[in-house]
């Protein structure tokens, strides 16, 4: 897994909300073994379905399951956006 | 004797475990802790058939055996040492079946470490509603076990369950996947130095750091044709297992589950659309604690000034009925008086925790995580805070305990220091009797300065635990590695079994905690204030008889008791720190109050009652007279002792200082130092010391 990312890289961060994608790469760095047990992992698809004030933390619908996390990981997860 | 069947119930959080474990042992549990540390050790006995019983171990939440919590250690370390009283000759992974991809996880770990393994898939109720099938004999020769579909809010598979456990020896123990291919000559390698260890096992001693039996790390890493690998090369490697893990259950689900996309509108998205809303959120999370806060205040205030009634009049009833002496006064005025203290605390605390068991079951207390998180934040506090300072009003014992699942170690250090400052309900008597004698009875908007004053006091006890939050982050220099991952789970109805046992559980063992603390010091303050060396508390009746030659008989008799008072070993130490507290406006007997409020804040209202009942010869020991004596109180000058100025004064010290020994020492085992704990006692009790003065200084004119 590569942990270094281009300025081009779409995050998981970039979602609006409702928007859905499939995650690309995860920087293992800067990602908690937990996030990734909770099936934070490539090829999984991911849902934001709700933001709180500022876009901040995120409530996320990662392979079915729902859970938040804060921006400043969302920064780490590169995603491909998948259009409806 | 009949046979005992061991059984560890394992499983995510929200996937229902706790109540697959009530329906298992109904009330037949108890609550215990782990030796060293304040996890709570849920044990339960179930009935299998007439000749067979279960010995159940409801072990923490825990998503992987991963651990990154105390609680989720106990997990692993128990699964680690088959030499552990309590290893299981059974285990059961407990999942939801709404999210039994995520949850499966877990499983294929525990089925690694070759222990039987049943598997039960609870919330079988709601498929028909989601849209899910499941084929369970192809899931069981995948899993390579068998499962129980159960639902714990119906009561149904409950039996095959219990049936599956009897017959736990026919379980395979087989892994049901290999996970060592990720990097095979590497785990080559670590088989070949240990031939005779479980490959998972030592993968966990390795990336865990734990140790069971004689293996630890270090014997791994001193082991010499065996290298192990740097920490992200470790962390990469887990990353492979967690993906091939997935894998494997990706596969499995594939032709064990299918899931009818069109089935049910979900009730989450509706009730989330509302409750995590940038504006709604809020409105409702406030009208949600006003509520909570009505119903500590309002509604526990019935039952428990029947219970205050009931005990001053058992004391009443203990003094006319027993043979004088002092047998008889110790039990009325020191143990009887010293039990209803404690009694009082039941109502309020059971609301509170009544409030938290019902956020928590429902699932509302991780959207109120998530609402608050990016607030907290500025504060150098988690989202996560918010229980602990919820508990906190009601006792900063859970409260401090509840911060363990904050991840990132700042920010959990800074919620524990600064949760005391939560007006925890051992306050609630001190304000209560202080505001009813110093503060007046008229309105302001139909509301009673009273109550006002009461609101007061809880809103500045928050925002100082907030301020103190924001300062302590500016101070700490903790660099740790922060993250945030709440779970979200689905809205559930709570069941009221659950909530009922979490209820009466925690308000039992906080009455018998504070309880045994309270007792204790009522026995020894009575003691203290009976008895007494030197010749003015021997010869108390002559001096005062010569001093006031003229006084009928009670007068007389009550100036006895008060001069014995004063030279009682109580007396002594209270006279001794008076120098330090007169600038704060109290008098000695207010002293020793503050002194014995050092082991907890309660004891106050306890120790003014034994003081004001040995020092007077009319005994009552009902609240209204206590109050009425503190009403009465005058210093040597003739000036009232509870005036507007020292009563604020003694709210506001009330409201900082740190008095509770227990809560220092669950600091102390929380964070692992008396350093954190000592510095809460000082900084906590100086500043209390120091707003106090300037309060009464200020009001005092």
């Amino acid at each position: 897994m590569g942990s270094s990312k281009n300025m081009t890289d779409l995050t998981l961060a970039d979602l609006k909300k409702g928007q859905q994608g499939v995650i690309k790469d995860v920087s293992s760095a800067h990602i908690p073994l937990k996030l990734l047990e909770m099936g934070c992992l490539p090829g999984n698809p991911v849902e934001l379905v709700q933001v709180a004030p500022f876009s901040d933390p995120m409530y996320l619908n990662i392979n079915g399951s729902h859970l938040a996390i804060r921006k400043d990981t969302a920064i780490h997860i590169i995603i491909d956006q998948v259009d409806e | 004797m009949s046979k005992q069947i061991k059984v560890a119930l394992i499983g995510n959080p929200n996937t229902g475990k706790t109540s697959v474990f009530n329906a298992l042992t109904g009330l037949n549990q108890k609550v215990g802790n782990y030796p060293g540390i304040t996890v709570d050790k849920k044990q339960g006995v179930s009935k299998l058939n007439d000749d067979v019983k279960a010995n159940i171990i409801d072990l923490p939440g825990t998503y992987s055996l991963n651990a990154s919590s105390l609680d989720e250690n106990v997990v692993i370390e128990l699964l680690l040492n088959k030499n552990d009283k309590d290893f299981p000759d059974v285990a059961i992974v407990v999942t939801d079946v709404e999210n039994l991809k995520r949850n499966l996880l877990l499983y294929t770990q525990i089925k690694d470490l070759e222990i039987p393994t049943i598997l039960a898939i609870n919330m079988s109720d709601r498929m028909q509603r989601k849209g899910i099938s499941l084929d369970i004999p192809i899931l069981e020769k995948a899993l390579k076990t068998k499962i129980a579909l159960i639902s714990s809010r119906k009561n149904t598979g409950i039996d095959e369950l219990k049936q599956l456990i009897t017959n736990y020896e026919n379980l395979s123990t087989e892994p049901c996947l290999d996970a060592s291919v990720i990097d095979k000559s590497y785990f080559e390698g670590l088989q070949k130095a240990f031939p005779n260890q479980l490959l998972y096992k030592l993968w966990l001693v390795i990336t865990q750091d734990v140790n069971f039996g004689k293996v630890d790390k270090k014997t791994i890493d001193s082991v010499s044709e065996f290298k192990t690998k740097s920490e992200s090369d470790l962390k990469r490697l887990q990353q492979k297992e967690t993906i091939k893990r997935y894998q494997f259950i990706n596969e499995t689900l594939k032709k064990g589950q299918t899931i009818d996309p069109n089935a049910a509108t979900d009730l989450r998205s509706r009730l989330d659309r509302v409750l995590t809303h940038k504006v709604w959120g809020y409105i409702i999370f406030a009208a949600i604690l006003l509520l909570m806060f009505q119903a500590v205040y309002d509604w526990a205030a019935y039952p428990t000034d029947l219970i205050d009634a009931s005990f001053a009049s058992l004391a009443d009833w203990t003094k006319e009925n027993l043979p004088e002496g002092a047998f008889t006064n110790l039990l009325a005025e020191g143990i009887i008086a010293g039990i209803g203290g404690i009694m009082v605390f039941i109502p309020p605390i059971a609301f509170l925790f009544l409030f938290i068991a019902l956020l928590e079951e429902s699932g509302y207390m991780s959207r109120v995580v998530f609402l608050m998180d990016r607030v907290m934040r500025r504060f150098g506090l988690s989202g996560k805070s918010v229980v602990p300072l919820i508990s906190g009003n009601a006792c900063a014992i859970p409260a401090v305990m509840a911060a363990r699942n904050i991840e990132s170690w700042k920010e959990r250090l800074i919620t524990i220091l600064v949760t005391p400052f939560t007006t925890c309900s051992a306050r609630l008597p001190v304000y209560v009797i202080i505001i009813a004698l110093v503060i007046p009875k008229g309105t302001f908007a139909g509301i009673s300065y009273q109550a006002l004053t009461l609101m007061s006091l809880y809103i500045i006890g928050f925002l100082t635990a907030v301020f103190a939050a924001y300062i302590l982050n500016k101070i700490l220099k903790i660099k740790s590695k922060s993250y945030f991952v709440i779970e979200m789970p689905n809205y559930k109805l709570p069941l009221f079994k659950n909530v009922a046992i979490t209820v009466i559980e925690k308000t039992k063992s906080f009455v018998f905690e504070a309880g045994k603390i309270i007792l204790a010091i009522s026995v020894v303050l009575w003691f203290l204030a009976s008895y007494g060396a030197g010749e003015q508390f021997n010869n108390a009746e002559e001096i005062v008889a010569k001093e006031f030659p003229n006084l009928s008989e009670t007068d007389l008799e009550d100036k006895i008791a008060a001069h014995k008072l004063e030279h009682s070993y109580i007396g002594v130490v209270g006279k001794t720190i008076e120098p330090v507290i007169k600038p704060l406006g109290y008098d000695w007997k207010i002293g020793i109050g503050l002194v014995t409020s050092f082991a907890a804040r309660e004891v106050f209202v306890g120790t003014l009652a034994t003081i004001y009942s040995v020092g007077s010869a009319s005994d009552s020991e009902d609240e209204e007279t206590i109050k009425s004596k503190m009403a009465a109180e005058v210093h040597a000058d003739g000036k009232k002792v509870f005036t507007f100025a020292s009563g604020i004064s003694l709210l506001l010290f009330y409201a900082f200082a740190m008095q509770c020994m227990s809560t220092l020492a669950i600091v102390k085992r929380e964070t692992n130092s008396w350093k954190w704990p000592m510095l809460q006692l000082v900084v906590m009790s100086g500043f209390a010391y120091l707003v106090a003065l300037v309060a009464f200084q200020f009001l005092n004119k």
